[in-house]
């Protein structure tokens, strides 16, 4: 547990030494969501419905592309092998690693989503609804995008690749995060008990194929 | 790359004895021309009666796009079903037929499930109006058809061949898991943006003139797919046996380097 | 020949699509097995050897 704990505080306290990291990710967000509206059009009602949609799909693009760092950096100057032979279990380091992710990537770019969200002319009373489904969503796409990350490890083509793997398993994710902005009764609290399962499931499930691909590719 | 084995006599049907590819490819051997042949007349049976059924009442005779369409969706499934169970069972026992098999399956599979969206989008323009209905069934094939690409994808970018097969069984086994959830969620997300009148691909129910051609041609296409993936197989089985080979030569040669002209290899 | 409706040019498109589709799956896998087997031969003809007769010629 003090190991566990240990590796969550030493990537945080990487990331955040490292600001560029976080600062990547948050200007990759936003110029994502500012380049839409310059191939949509500045109607702002047109905006304003899309936005929850735009919001979530810049958010699912910024997680992927912030992810392949994950392993990379560690891998390169020897810590994999290191953390392999310590006492941590590749299943505790794969959730360790997604956790901190979250922490470090997706937790600051909701915080920023309110800001993301005034250049779209967001509805105010979507926008907690919207922190919401991110909050429930984020954390299984932080476990999703680091079985993928663990399974590319190393690849000369990983950054492109990545994306293609795991784009299509966000895609409930997706679905359900906007879904909770539905104008159907039960929408919003159908939506987030979806999104709470779909994290739980993978919270527990990616653990274990990050394990066994973290495993394969420090063979 | 596991070792191949001796022939063995087949005494009995144990998994083991079915694993060993030299019992393959002659058990495989023996079976494809009767599957060839039960290919063939089972198509020209489903192709006849496909075009002699009657039309659908409401779609009139596009609905024989159907007897395409729904035979390559159901490929697709089962396809990736296939390599779900390969890559399972490559995983837990590492036979390294199960890793043939769902290397081979999965450019198959690709091609079928390509075909289900072609087949489904010119199905749909007389039916809806237009070539792409963001309809439930036909975003859950496109999404099949991405991970179908990523298994691809990521065998070809890992050079070693005992990291590619396992990195593409527990990519195979992510998406398994997933394809449910998937199916599920795309459901769910259709019918919230679609009004209340769902017009079902296949009509309110099958009239038994239309449906027995269907299920024929579903038969046919699901032979024909038992024999591409044994050839497939095969070729595979051939392409490894090679592979070997050259890697026991090279070793030969180095060894042979090493021992200063003494030609010996110790494998 | 058949009289397929308004709409006759999808329906010989899909099936077109599929000829296509099962004849180049169909050719992909039957030149695979072929070349394979060529290439084994090859291999065979040049004194490579497999693993296991290679130990039999090494027994004195």
């Amino acid at each position: 547990m003090k190991a566990f704990l240990a590796l969550i505080e030493r990537d945080l306290r990487l990331a955040l030494r490292q600001g560029s990291a976080i600062g990547t990710a948050l200007g990759f967000y936003l110029i994502a969501v500012s380049i839409i509206p310059l191939g949509l059009g500045p109607d702002l009602a047109l905006l304003s419905r899309i936005a929850p949609g735009i919001l979530w799909i810049s958010f699912l693009l910024s997680a992927v592309l912030s992810v392949d760092a994950l392993f990379q950096e560690d891998r390169d100057d020897g810590s994999l092998d290191a953390l392999a032979i310590g006492p941590l279990p590749s299943e505790l380091i794969a959730v360790s690693k997604s956790l901190s992710h979250w922490l470090t990537t997706c937790v600051p770019l909701i915080i920023i989503t309110p800001l993301a969200g005034l250049l779209l002319n967001i509805e105010l009373n979507a926008v907690p609804k919207l922190l919401a489904s991110l909050a429930a969503g984020t954390v299984g796409i932080s476990f999703i995008a680091g079985a993928g990350a663990a399974l590319t490890l190393g690849l000369r083509r990983g950054a492109l690749l990545l994306p293609l793997l795991i784009l299509p398993l966000f895609a409930p994710f997706l679905i359900f995060g906007v879904g909770a902005m539905a104008e159907a009764p039960g929408a919003f609290v159908q939506s987030i008990l979806f999104l709470s399962a779909l994290s739980l499931f993978s919270i527990a499930a990616m653990p274990f194929a990050a394990a066994l691909a973290l495993r394969l590719s420090l063979e | 790359m596991a070792e191949l084995s001796e022939p063995q006599t087949m005494r009995s049907w144990r998994v083991s004895t079915l694993a060993n590819p030299t019992a393959f490819m002659r058990l495989s051997g023996k079976l494809l021309p009767w599957l060839i042949a039960l290919t063939l007349i089972l198509f020209a049976v489903g192709l006849t009666m496909a075009f002699l059924a009657p039309p659908d009442y409401q779609q009139g005779e596009t609905v024989k796009i159907m007897y395409v369409h729904v035979p390559a969706a159901w490929l697709s499934m089962a396809c990736y079903s296939v390599i779900a169970l390969s890559s399972a069972g490559y995983l837990i026992w590492r036979h390294p037929l199960a890793d043939v098999s769902a290397k081979a399956a999965a450019p198959i599979g690709a091609v079928f499930t390509l075909l289900a969206l072609v087949t489904g989008s010119l199905w749909g323009k007389p039916m809806w109006g237009a070539y792409w209905v963001w309809d439930a069934r036909l975003t859950s094939v496109l999404i099949l058809f991405f991970l179908y690409l990523g298994l691809i994808a990521l065998r070809q970018a890992i050079d070693e061949p005992g990291r590619a097969g396992r990195a593409a069984a527990i990519l195979a086994l992510i998406g398994a898991v997933n394809i449910p959830i998937i199916k599920y969620s795309v459901n769910w997300w259709n019918t919230l943006h679609q009004p209340a009148s769902v017009i079902r691909a296949d009509g309110p129910t099958i009239a038994p003139s239309l449906l027995w051609p269907l299920l024929i041609m579903a038969l046919a296409f699901t032979i024909l797919f038992v024999v591409l993936h044994l050839k497939a197989m095969r070729a595979e089985v051939l392409r490894r046996r090679c592979d070997a080979m050259i890697a026991v030569h090279v070793r030969g040669d180095a060894a042979q380097d090493r021992a200063g002209g003494e030609a010996v290899s110790h494998v | 020949m058949f009289d397929l409706g308004p709409h006759a040019g999808f329906i010989w498109l899909s099936y077109a699509a599929a000829a296509l589709c099962i004849l180049g799956l169909v050719l992909w896998v039957w030149t695979d097995e072929r070349t394979q087997r060529r290439r084994l031969a090859d291999l065979e003809r040049r004194g490579l050897r497999r693993r296991s007769s290679q130990q039999n010629q090494d027994k004195p």
